[in-house]
């Protein structure tokens, strides 16, 4: 069976792997065997080898050097594009990140390749799904020239376990000179937060301008929390300086593809649509009926986020 | 410091935007064709830059004969000139084919950085920086929300999930800029007047010395097979608040087994 090779996307914290990789994992199976792919610093390996085992990785492949880290991006192009030459692969198979998403473009100049970004599913004969316009639009597209490469898109597919024999291959590190031009100096963590992250979460609860201050996003992390929820802001929101454009969903902000996303004092501008639209349950809550945002929305209420959220909050948390 | 920032005119991402269903590109003749919102934030710091090292800024965008609009829009911001990169053989061409193009351009034109917003806003794909740097050989600070230029070396916060990365590199190199950087200025009346008379040099593959079988719909690295409008979602509930709005949404929850 023919194998493909997938990224493996690590915490930056040392936890393990994002669930991304899972998710990747569990895609690549229907092109062949999934062989998983981990460059970081020496030791990296180590932490990931037996969840990469658990979601079906029959191989693995460890390029560890202190080099991979220290630039950005391309030393990992290099070592892929050299495991491309080495293994010729029916597929690649990235975590749709901004780097995932850089690493997969360098890798299709450097392999006469095609690739396409943030799909959402690949079916057995190749073909991606992708969402274009704001979720209006679904896509199918096939790479035509040399590897398909795939970038996978967050919370698209539902990982499954699956058990792989995790074969250990050393891969030989020898990051060039040209991919050494831009240094990362510094990993800076501003927002340390104890919610899940924004793109990962099940759950999303989200505050617009009807939230009208800072203070009283509060609620909104009220209720975020009682259901274990990752908060986001719409563009108002943030542009009215409620909330940090880290948690911006929208268009010029994060897409978000959750099994829940609670959109609370938020209209529903095609700016924000454009992040959340292709949630699987929406649920609104706004003091305007007209808001476009009931047209999406499975359940809405039309009424005041500052009473109905806070109740919500409470009644959810009782039930625990 | 001479600066090149990549404009694209897209179709408005406030207005209904579709595909053309004769060869599944994007629909731009029918389309409300504007600037890219991204590259105004490009373009203005393309201008902070030159304010405070002086040289020029070239606009560049490749695109069909109606992107002038696009250009003109970043030479009433304050952009010296423009080159027009427009051949009919270009149509329907992927990111890859898309990035031997822009790298060609900039080929013959001198620069010390390249500057682009972080993505379009039809496509999305935003790896155009990894790709011209894998292309041209120079590296690329992709993601920036604050640059900062000392002689020739650069450093830029890659803004990330909670935080971001610091980066630095030596010019010539591609920057490019998420909306946090800044804040565009509007163009002046006598910007928009002085833009009438500002250089637009239109160039073609052949001016490029690219072979046009090279570029277009059918050499495409990958291809759209087929597209369909997302179903519209079924009319959900919607009930008014009396007091028992809250009762109701989370009895809703509920009866999603989501709490």
């Amino acid at each position: 069976m023919a194998e493909v090779l997938v990224l493996v996307e690590v915490a930056p914290d040392g936890s393990g792997v994002r669930k991304t990789t899972l998710e990747a994992l569990t895609a690549a199976r229907v092109l062949g065997e999934p062989s998983a792919v981990v460059l970081g610093a020496p030791g990296t390996a180590a932490t990931v080898k037996d969840t990469l085992a658990e979601y079906g990785a029959q191989k693995v492949y460890v390029g560890e050097s202190e080099d991979i880290d220290a630039y950005l991006v391309a030393p990992k192009a290099e070592v892929l594009a050299q495991l491309v030459a080495e293994k010729s692969p029916a597929a690649v198979v990235i975590p749709s990140t901004p780097e995932g998403k850089e690493i997969a473009g360098r890798l299709a100049i450097k392999t006469g390749s095609g690739f396409l970004t943030d799909v959402t599913d690949i079916a057995a004969d190749g073909t991606a799904t992708q969402v274009a316009f704001a979720g209006a639009t679904i896509v199918h597209s096939k790479v035509t020239t040399g590897t398909p490469i795939y970038t996978l898109r967050g919370n698209s597919v539902t990982p499954e376990a699956s058990a792989g024999a995790a074969t250990e291959e050393q891969v030989t590190v020898s990051v060039s000179e040209a991919a050494k031009q831009t240094r990362v100096l510094d990993r800076v963590v501003e927002q340390k937060s104890s919610r899940p992250e924004l793109t990962e979460a099940s759950i999303v609860v989200s505050g617009g301008r009807g939230v009208a201050s800072a203070e009283n996003f509060a609620v909104i992390e009220g209720l975020a929390d009682s259901l274990g929820a990752a908060v986001g802001a719409s563009r108002a929101a943030v542009d009215s300086g409620f909330y940090p454009h880290t948690f911006q969903v929208g268009q010029t902000g994060k897409t978000v593809s959750p099994q829940l996303y609670v959109a609370v004092g938020i209209s529903g501008a095609i700016q924000h649509r454009a992040g959340m639209q292709t949630s699987k349950t929406i649920v609104a809550v706004n003091k305007d009926t007209e808001a476009p945002i009931f047209e999406l929305a499975d359940f809405g209420v039309v009424g005041d986020l500052n009473t109905v959220v806070p109740a919500a909050t409470e009644q959810i948390t009782a039930r625990k | 410091m001479n600066i090149v920032v990549l404009v694209k005119q897209v179709p408005d991402s406030g207005s209904e935007r579709a595909l053309d269903s004769s060869d599944n590109t994007v629909a731009r003749a029918s389309a409300d064709n504007v600037i890219n919102e991204m590259d105004e934030y490009a373009i203005e710091e393309a201008l902070t830059v030159k304010e405070s090292q002086g040289g020029e800024v070239t606009v560049l965008t490749v695109g069909p004969a109606g992107a002038t609009d696009a250009i003109r829009k970043a030479l009433s911001m304050g952009a010296d000139k423009a080159v027009h990169v427009t051949d009919d053989a270009i149509h329907g061409s992927c990111a890859v084919q898309t990035s031997a193009v822009i790298a060609a351009a900039l080929s013959q034109l001198e620069y010390d950085l390249v500057i682009c917003g972080a993505e379009s806003t039809d496509g999305q794909v935003s790896v155009m920086p990894a790709l011209l740097s894998e292309r041209l050989g120079v590296p690329h600070l992709s993601g920036a929300r604050k640059l900062t230029v000392e002689g020739t070396t650069l450093h830029v916060e890659r803004q990330t999930d909670g935080g971001f990365w610091a980066l630095e590199a030596q010019t010539p190199a591609i920057v490019s800029t998420w909306d946090t950087i800044n804040e565009p200025r509007y163009p002046s009346f006598k910007g928009i007047m002085a833009a009438k008379k500002k250089p637009v040099e239109t160039k073609t593959l052949a001016d490029l010395g690219l072979d046009p079988a090279t570029v277009g719909l059918a050499s495409a690295t990958s291809q759209v097979l087929d597209f369909a409008g997302r179903p519209p979602k079924g009319a959900g509930v919607k009930v008014t608040d009396e007091g028992d709005g809250a009762e109701k949404l989370v009895g809703y929850l509920a009866s999603q087994k989501i709490v």
